[in-house]
């Protein structure tokens, strides 16, 4: 079969922190290196890899760092990883967004890129009049759209409201219709990014269902970025794990959704950070420390008792923050989302606080985990999620009872089955 | 195998590798721009496109009072409200293809970070969509002349008012130069979109609009002519050629000036869509 994409050497290099008064200065220092002196480029040089926990030196940094990989026409490919892994950074250089710092991507066919939904629609224009909008933004003719407005229309369920503003419109409406456009597309290569987040249950599965007609019946080669593990084992055939804009796995999906949880939810240990400017947070908070361990100090499993603890610098005085304890499984099913208000009263000090609780035993079942750390300030975000600390619960079976093997499940909680015999 | 790729994506195209066949690919997507500029502006109002009338009369009645009263200037011989209204006309088409193309990026950095599309798609649909604005003030003009060549008081429009199309394209193709050259500088220094906004309002003065050209003709400036100062504004000669053609003021400014205007238009066209060319390719990073 022939290559549908090939990627040759992309590396992606972006500068942090907003536009200062160093731009003009660097500018200037690297157009006299570079096209005066003829030397390299000095800010190539010092890029370092691109991971968020640590706070890097310099300001610049690879969101991509030599990707080499091909594409097989009427391939389906997952691409997986944490956020900052690169994936979207991928994506918006295939769909042209924005132009690589080296190498080269070739492709054969029309790209078609969905990075958002509805790109370019407008709250005053009437659904019809986007549809044309939507449709010559993703790069087809009138006649094209003309062509293909029955099926669009019919795609979307939005008929009824086809000559309404689109601001009149639900949120779930206006995504209907922005995906009954690309959908129709036709593009010989398809780039999808989370978009299917979105959208009602029944929706999701017309949009997948859509897009493996594409690629199965029409042949046509896909890329999907997606955090759903569930939805790519579902879609792909194949599964390119990227980290801190690396590849690091690139195989049969399965393997590669395997590789990814086992990476990615690879027991971080307990966190401990000496020097509070390089810990993780920012200017409000900064994470000393967080453990997540058996009650019994002894490795974890479902006999244990789980006691998470995290200390925290508090730099907001006189409001009300709460740390925010997310657990995900890895299929990044949310188990819950809740926490504690350290200071009801709008009367935090700065200070270290210390949030501690326990999750029962015989609640979780075994498999691997990811608490998400979140703090928040008077119901806002102050934090959002930076710090991940992957554990693992061990399967192992209750005193005194049979072990009957991993079942499946998120909790697998010690109800108090009664069974007797009723007639 | 090699050599028959459709797209290839590299850091740095060639600078002078504008692809003028994609761009005419995308000419749906420019007139959707267009109809979305025009539908958008006046939805919600009660006026609508009245405003388009109501902004220059009002602007002209202003320009009677402070210029034609206050400060006495001169209008070479020609009615005050029509040798205003054709200058602010004029100018007003230039001025709103300059700041709505000298935005491009900033504005449109929504879409732009979205999805990709010949980027100078966008500037060339504000430039037609202006036109529509310029066109009902220009019958404006055109009505308020028919009144006066009613009453007698107004020359008939001589030959030179054939040159009217090639005067519209000038001014389009010098703001559209303009506008794009800027909005690729405003996507990393944003100090410039502050001092562009302001170089508009002044330039204003630097073009005869309130006044003739006549008026300047001997005078010096530091030792220099300040005709041929005032002529060196590609704006001028084409404003000039306008007012001359249509209302019999001054005169004729020469073809020399006029080619001027045609090759600067020329030249900073180029210019300007060879590095917005090149700034698009990574402007979100930097947006």
């Amino acid at each position: 079969m022939a290559t549908a994409i090939e990627f040759e050497n992309i590396s992606k290099q972006y500068r942090l922190g907003l536009v200062s008064t160093r731009t003009l200065s660097h500018d200037l220092n690297r157009w006299w290196t570079v096209n005066v002196r003829g030397k390299e480029d000095p800010y190539l040089r010092i890029g370092e890899t691109n991971d968020r926990s640590v706070k890097g030196s310099s300001d610049y940094v690879w969101a991509l760092k030599d990707i080499d990989f091909k594409v097989e026409q009427g391939d389906v490919v997952g691409i997986i990883g944490r956020n900052g892994a690169g994936k979207s950074t991928l994506l918006k250089l295939l769909s042209r967004v924005t132009a690589p710092t080296t190498g080269q991507i070739r492709a054969r066919g029309r790209i078609g890129s969905l990075l958002e939904v509805g790109t370019g629609f407008h709250p005053e224009m009437t659904g019809r009049e986007n549809i044309y909008m939507n449709g010559a933004i993703l790069g087809m003719t009138r006649a094209e759209v003309s062509r293909k407005l029955d099926e669009i229309v019919d795609f979307s369920g939005c008929e009824r409201y086809l000559d309404t503003p689109v601001k009149r419109y639900s949120s779930g409406m206006m995504v209907r219709l922005g995906f009954a456009v690309a959908a129709h597309l036709d593009p010989e290569i398809l780039v999808v990014d989370e978009v299917l987040a979105v959208g009602d249950a029944e929706f999701q599965k017309k949009a997948i269902g859509k897009m493996k007609d594409v690629s199965q019946g029409e042949g046509r080669t896909v890329l999907f970025v997606s955090h759903n593990m569930a939805s790519i084992k579902n879609l792909c055939q194949r599964g390119i794990v990227l980290n801190q804009g690396s590849v690091i796995y690139d195989g049969g999906v399965n393997d590669a959704v395997d590789f990814y949880t086992n990476s990615a939810f690879a027991e971080s240990g307990n966190l401990y950070f000496e020097d509070l400017s390089q810990a993780p947070g920012n200017d409000s908070i900064r994470i000393r420390s967080i453990s997540i361990e058996a009650s019994d100090g002894k490795a974890i499993d479902m006999n244990s008792d789980i006691e998470v603890s995290l200390q925290f610098m508090n730099y907001k005085v006189g409001s009300m923050v709460d740390a925010t304890f997310e657990l995900r499984t890895v299929e990044d099913v949310i188990v819950f989302h809740q926490g504690k208000i350290i200071s009801p009263n709008r009367d935090s000090v700065q200070g270290e606080y210390r949030v501690s609780f326990t999750i029962p035993a015989h609640l979780l079942n075994d498999g691997r985990y990811m608490m998400r750390i979140w703090f928040g300030e008077n119901c806002r975000y102050l934090l959002w999620g930076t710090l991940e600390h992957a554990f693992e619960i061990a399967h192992a079976a209750e005193p005194g009872q049979q072990d009957n093997g991993h079942r499946p499940g998120v909790l697998h909680y010690g109800f108090d089955f009664k069974s007797e015999l009723i007639r | 195998m090699e050599g028959n790729w459709d797209t290839v994506i590299k850091p740095k195209e060639k600078l002078l590798s504008v692809d003028f066949k994609e761009l005419w690919h995308y000419r749906d997507l420019c007139l959707l721009f267009v109809k979305r500029n025009i539908v958008v502006q006046y939805k919600q109002t009660i006026l609508g496109p009245l405003w388009y009338l109501i902004q220059p009369l009002l602007t002209v009645v202003m320009y009677m009072v402070v210029f034609g009263g206050i400060a006495g200037i001169s209008t070479d011989g020609v009615p005050q409200p029509l040798f205003y209204l054709g200058g602010i006309c004029m100018w007003q088409y230039f001025a709103d293809c300059l700041n709505s193309t000298g935005n491009t990026f900033v504005t449109n950095a929504n879409i732009f970070g979205k999805v990709y599309f010949p980027r100078l798609v966008m500037p060339i649909a504000d430039v037609i969509s202006n036109l529509l604005r310029f066109s009902i003030q220009f019958s404006l003009f055109v009505a308020v002349y028919v009144v006066y060549a009613i009453v007698g008081t107004v020359a008939c429009p001589n030959i030179y008012a054939l040159l009217t199309p090639v005067l519209i394209v000038l001014i389009a193709g010098l703001a559209l130069g303009f506008g794009i050259l800027i909005s690729s500088m405003t996507t990393k220094y944003r100090d410039l979109q502050i001092l562009f906004t302001f170089i508009v309002q002044l330039w204003m003065y630097a073009t005869p609009i309130v006044y003739p050209l006549s008026t300047v003709v001997g005078k010096t400036v530091a030792g220099f002519d300040l005709y041929t100062i005032m002529s060196l504004n590609p704006v001028t000669p084409v404003i000039e050629t306008f007012k001359f053609a249509l209302l019999g003021a001054g005169e004729f400014i020469g073809w020399g000036w006029l080619a001027y205007s045609a090759i600067f238009m020329i030249v900073l066209l180029s210019l300007g869509i060879v590095v917005f060319n090149k700034v698009q390719k990574s402007f979100m990073d930097t947006v």
